[in-house]
């Protein structure tokens, strides 16, 4: 297994606040690992850093071998790196197959972009078929549930073909049933792709992580597999309280 | 050499009024994101105040104009605002043009009331005459707009660091639904903004009857150049605000003294693209981590 | 099916009213009138696609307007000019010798390309360094606001250069045709429709590509486009370099129609007036936006000529009653209320297939 995305000495500062005090994070091709830790530990920051959001004052982040600090955006995309939102953005004007299908085209030239989408590329009709909103496919966005939302963010994420995936709290706010629906979507996704998961449901982690990083006031706290991690005290000092309240 | 002094005052002059025009806005505008077209036009009504009150007394006590068209133009605006623009919250370009069709409504009335030709308030004995400043002669009018102009600009920062409206008002304006919560009844610090924010371009319209004549049109002269003032100095800073005033203040003067007075004007909105390009929020920002 | 029918439908009946019915029964003077109104109509699409579709508000199309408007009046005053080379104002101005940025505009190729590359070339440049920059919504439509201003004072002020707050006028030859004579203004009322109608269809088919969904999207959510690997910097400069295209030509039709270009005709008012009919009209539709140039140009008019002040106060108030009341404008009404129609035709069980919108808090 080889080093997909390498994050050395980061460091992010905020008006004097270290949101991120010195991270280094190795995550390997084909991995899915998961980010936990309590509220202003970083982890979003972390992210955000990432893709190209907010710029660190210090440190590196390697993916593939290219540097990403410096660069815009949408350019960090282009290298194949998507990402959702704590709230999820989807074009509630737009269908729900003209969400996946932008999300799918950014690789078209300017030119191509001209002509009128004809029918459902192959891309787009699998994205829709693994997030389960085929039957939706046609309805403007703004009617969705934000279950549903969040699943259409998913999709519109498999439709870039990225080579690394963000996911920051992907079922925060979900029911039940929708949390084992986008749970089995994970499993699934994970199978071929590089996945990063932000997430405070607790009973979410024991189930679907393998991999877990707790981070804590913008450190890597601990790392290791889910048993080893839940055991370790140093984790259960600093959710002391909380993760009883979590996890139950 | 000599000319680059005499345009100074000229220069602190032109960004006093600039100024005195834009302070209004940094409430309205800078803390709650509203732009007034309208503002124009209570420039213009604190104008016609100084010039009724020179017809209803005889007299022109610019003492007593000051705080009438600071509550003409204050009343005007707080009605505006119950009335229309507080249906528009969230929805700032469709908030400007709604206030471009209240200024048009006004400008009208202005022209129905006072007559189309422009007016002319007679300045008080006490301001009549100049001071010699690096051999240009600086009228005491201007002199008294620029006190006016610090004066009031003293005044706003004490009410907004020193009084608890002002907190109140700043805790609003920095996260809304927050300062609901903990008890700021929003809506009246809405009221009281927009009262004070409209009230000053009533006071930068008695400032500007004592350097040239009150017609109609007033408002719209001003309007453009009181934004950008805005749009340099950075939504809701005061600090702010003073320096892009004086600084768009000294640009204007000096790019007029060397070229003319139309081609300052492009040159002070290429100025302006070109500060943005460095600073594209205008001098000083507020953080925020939201994703808007 | 049915709904791109009726469109194409209600396409040709326009086009057959403006190319058929308007020329038959118009008198002349009121068939030059619509061409004007239909020369605004193209700068309100413009402001459609860019305002409505793409979410700039651009209260400076004035200033394409008159780019385009000048180049077209350049080259005509230039044909005209007696034995010097200069034209009638300069004489009177004291300017001897022509001004070099005058002398390509001798020129009529030249000239017709200037009045789409100019505009097109000042949008651009401003495009991308505002978009670049990320300053956008009110920021933006002051610094337009502001072009516009700036544009104005130097227009006036150049005097000699510009022929100042008159303008250019008085052309006497129009492509080889006597402005005056009936049959040049018929000409120019057709060239104007077409020039239209093509515009229409092309902004159209923008709407429907991709990139027109892009622009859309990126309207509502311009940082989350940046997420999809697209950079909304390019796509709304593009737009605004097309909107602006669309005025400058619109200016350069206006100058044969009416006989002139003057500053009065592009400062901040007038950019601001053509805003306001696009939201009248409907500023969601690009169908919205040359209707509302039109009745507004019309209703203008219509009350100018009755009474002058009261079109102020009737501008005003209708324009607050629709930002109020119907912030969709005319076209929005009409969906609004072929939807309610359409509702009670059908039987009620056919709306249950919609699912409700959930709206949940999601903890931050």
């Amino acid at each position: 297994m080889s080093a997909l995305l390498e994050i050395r000495g980061l460091e992010v500062v905020f008006d004097g606040f270290r949101a991120i005090d010195g991270i280094d994070l190795t995550v390997d091709q084909g991995e899915l690992r998961f980010l936990i830790g309590p509220n202003g530990a970083g982890k979003t920051t972390l992210i955000d850093v990432i893709t190209g959001l907010t710029r660190p004052a210090a440190g590196s982040v390697r993916f593939g071998g290219t540097e990403l600090v410096g660069h815009k955006e949408h350019k960090i995309v282009r290298l194949g790196i998507g990402r959702t939102f704590q709230t999820s953005v989807v074009f509630e004007e737009l269908s729900v197959v003209e969400n996946l299908d932008l999300a799918a085209s950014f690789r078209r030239p300017l030119a191509a972009l001209l002509r009128q989408r004809r029918g459902v590329s192959d891309t787009v009709r699998a994205a829709l078929e693994t997030i389960g909103l085929t039957d939706l496919a046609e309805r403007p966005a703004g009617v969705l549930s934000h279950g549903q939302r969040q699943w259409l963010e998913i999709g519109m994420l498999i439709a870039q073909g990225p080579k690394l995936l963000l996911l920051d709290e992907p079922v925060a706010g979900m029911s039940k049933d929708e949390r084992e629906r986008t749970g089995e979507l994970l499993t699934e996704i994970a199978k071929d792709h590089t996945v990063i998961v932000i997430e405070h449901d607790m009973e979410f982690l024991r189930r679907y992580a393998s991999q877990v990083t707790v981070l804590h006031e913008g450190t890597v706290l601990v790392e290791g597999d889910v048993a080893a991690v839940q055991a370790d005290p140093r984790v259960q000092e600093v959710y002391l309280g909380r993760s009883r309240e979590d996890a139950a | 050499m000599e000319s680059l002094f005499n345009q100074l005052p000229i220069g602190l002059s032109i960004a006093a009024v600039l100024l005195l025009i834009a302070l209004g806005l940094t409430f309205t505008f800078g803390q709650m994101g509203v732009i007034n077209m309208a503002h124009g036009e209570f420039i213009m009504a604190g104008a016609y105040t100084a010039y009724m009150l020179q017809d209803l007394t005889g007299t022109q006590a610019v003492a007593v104009a000051l705080p009438v068209a600071f509550v003409v133009a204050g009343a005007m605006g707080w009605l505006l605002e119950r009335l229309a623009i507080r249906h528009f919250y969230g929805r700032p370009l469709d908030t400007l043009l709604l206030t471009w069709g209240v200024s048009l409504v006004l400008q009208q009335a202005a022209r129905d009331i006072f007559g189309a030709p422009n007016v002319q308030v007679v300045a008080p004995s006490w301001l009549s005459g100049g001071v010699e400043m690096f051999g240009s002669n600086l009228p005491y009018a201007r002199l008294f707009i620029m006190a006016l102009a610090i004066i009031c600009v003293i005044a706003i920062w004490a009410y907004m660091n020193r009084s608890r409206q002002g907190r109140r008002m700043r805790a609003v304006m920095q996260n809304r639904e927050l300062a609901g919560c903990s008890g700021v009844d929003t809506e009246r610090v809405d009221q009281l903004t927009f009262f004070i924010g409209s009230g000053l371009a009533g006071v930068a319209g008695v400032a500007l009857t004592l350097i040239g004549p009150v017609g109609p049109n007033l408002g719209t002269y001003y309007i453009v150049d009181a934004f950008l003032v805005v749009v340099a100095g950075g939504l809701g800073q005061l600090r702010g605000a003073v320096i892009a005033a004086v600084a768009l203040g000294l640009l204007n003067s000096y790019a007029e003294f060397w070229t003319d007075a139309s081609l300052a004007k492009v040159i002070v909105f290429a100025a302006i693209i070109a500060f943005l390009q460095f600073r594209p929020q205008g001098l000083f920002v507020l953080r925020s981590r939201a994703l808007t | 099916m049915s709904e791109k029918l009726r469109g194409y439908g209600l396409f040709a009946l326009v086009a057959l009213l403006l190319l058929v019915v308007a020329p038959l029964v118009l008198p002349p003077f009121r068939l030059d009138e619509l061409a004007k109104y239909l020369c605004f109509a193209i700068v309100a699409l413009g402001i459609g696609l860019a305002w409505g579709q793409g979410g700039m508000l651009t209260l400076g199309q004035g200033v394409f307007f008159g780019l385009g408007g000048y180049a077209m009046g350049m080259y005509l005053k230039l044909h005209d000019a007696g034995p010097g080379g200069l034209p009638d104002f300069m004489e009177w101005s004291g300017v001897e010798t022509l001004p070099a940025f005058w002398k390509p505009f001798a020129n009529p190729v030249v000239a017709l390309a200037a009045v789409v590359l100019v505009p097109v070339a000042v949008a651009l440049l401003l495009g991308t360094l505002v978009f670049r920059q990320r300053v956008r919504g009110a920021y933006f439509a002051i610094l337009s606001q502001a072009l516009a201003a700036a544009f104005v004072i130097l227009l006036v002020g150049q005097q000699g250069l510009t022929g100042g707050t008159n303008g250019l006028t008085n052309f006497y030859d129009i492509f080889g045709q006597d402005p005056e004579a009936e049959s040049t203004q018929r000409s120019m009322y057709f060239v104007t429709a077409l020039v239209l109608g093509v515009l229409y269809l092309g902004a159209r088919q923008l709407v429907k590509s991709r990139f027109g969904r892009l622009l859309v999207a990126v309207r509502d959510g311009e940082d989350r486009v940046r997420f999809l690997g697209y950079n909304p910097a390019t796509v709304k400069t593009i737009t605004f370099a097309i909107s602006a295209g669309m005025a400058g030509l619109a200016g350069a039709l206006f100058v044969p129609v009416v006989g002139i270009i003057s500053p009065s005709l592009l400062g901040v008012v007038p950019s601001l007036e053509l805003v306001v009919a696009v939201a009248i009209g409907g500023r969601y539709a690009l169908a919205g936006a040359i209707l509302g140039a039109i009745i507004m140009n019309y209703a203008k008019t219509g009350f100018s000529e009755e009474f002058a002040g009261g079109w102020l106060y009737l501008q005003g108030a209708l324009f607050i009653l629709v930002m109020t009341l119907a912030p969709k404008g005319a076209i929005g009404v009409y969906h609004q209320a072929r939807d309610a129609l359409a509702r009670r035709r059908r039987p009620p069980a056919a709306e249950d297939d919609a699912p409700v919108p959930q709206k949940q808090e999601v903890p931050a």
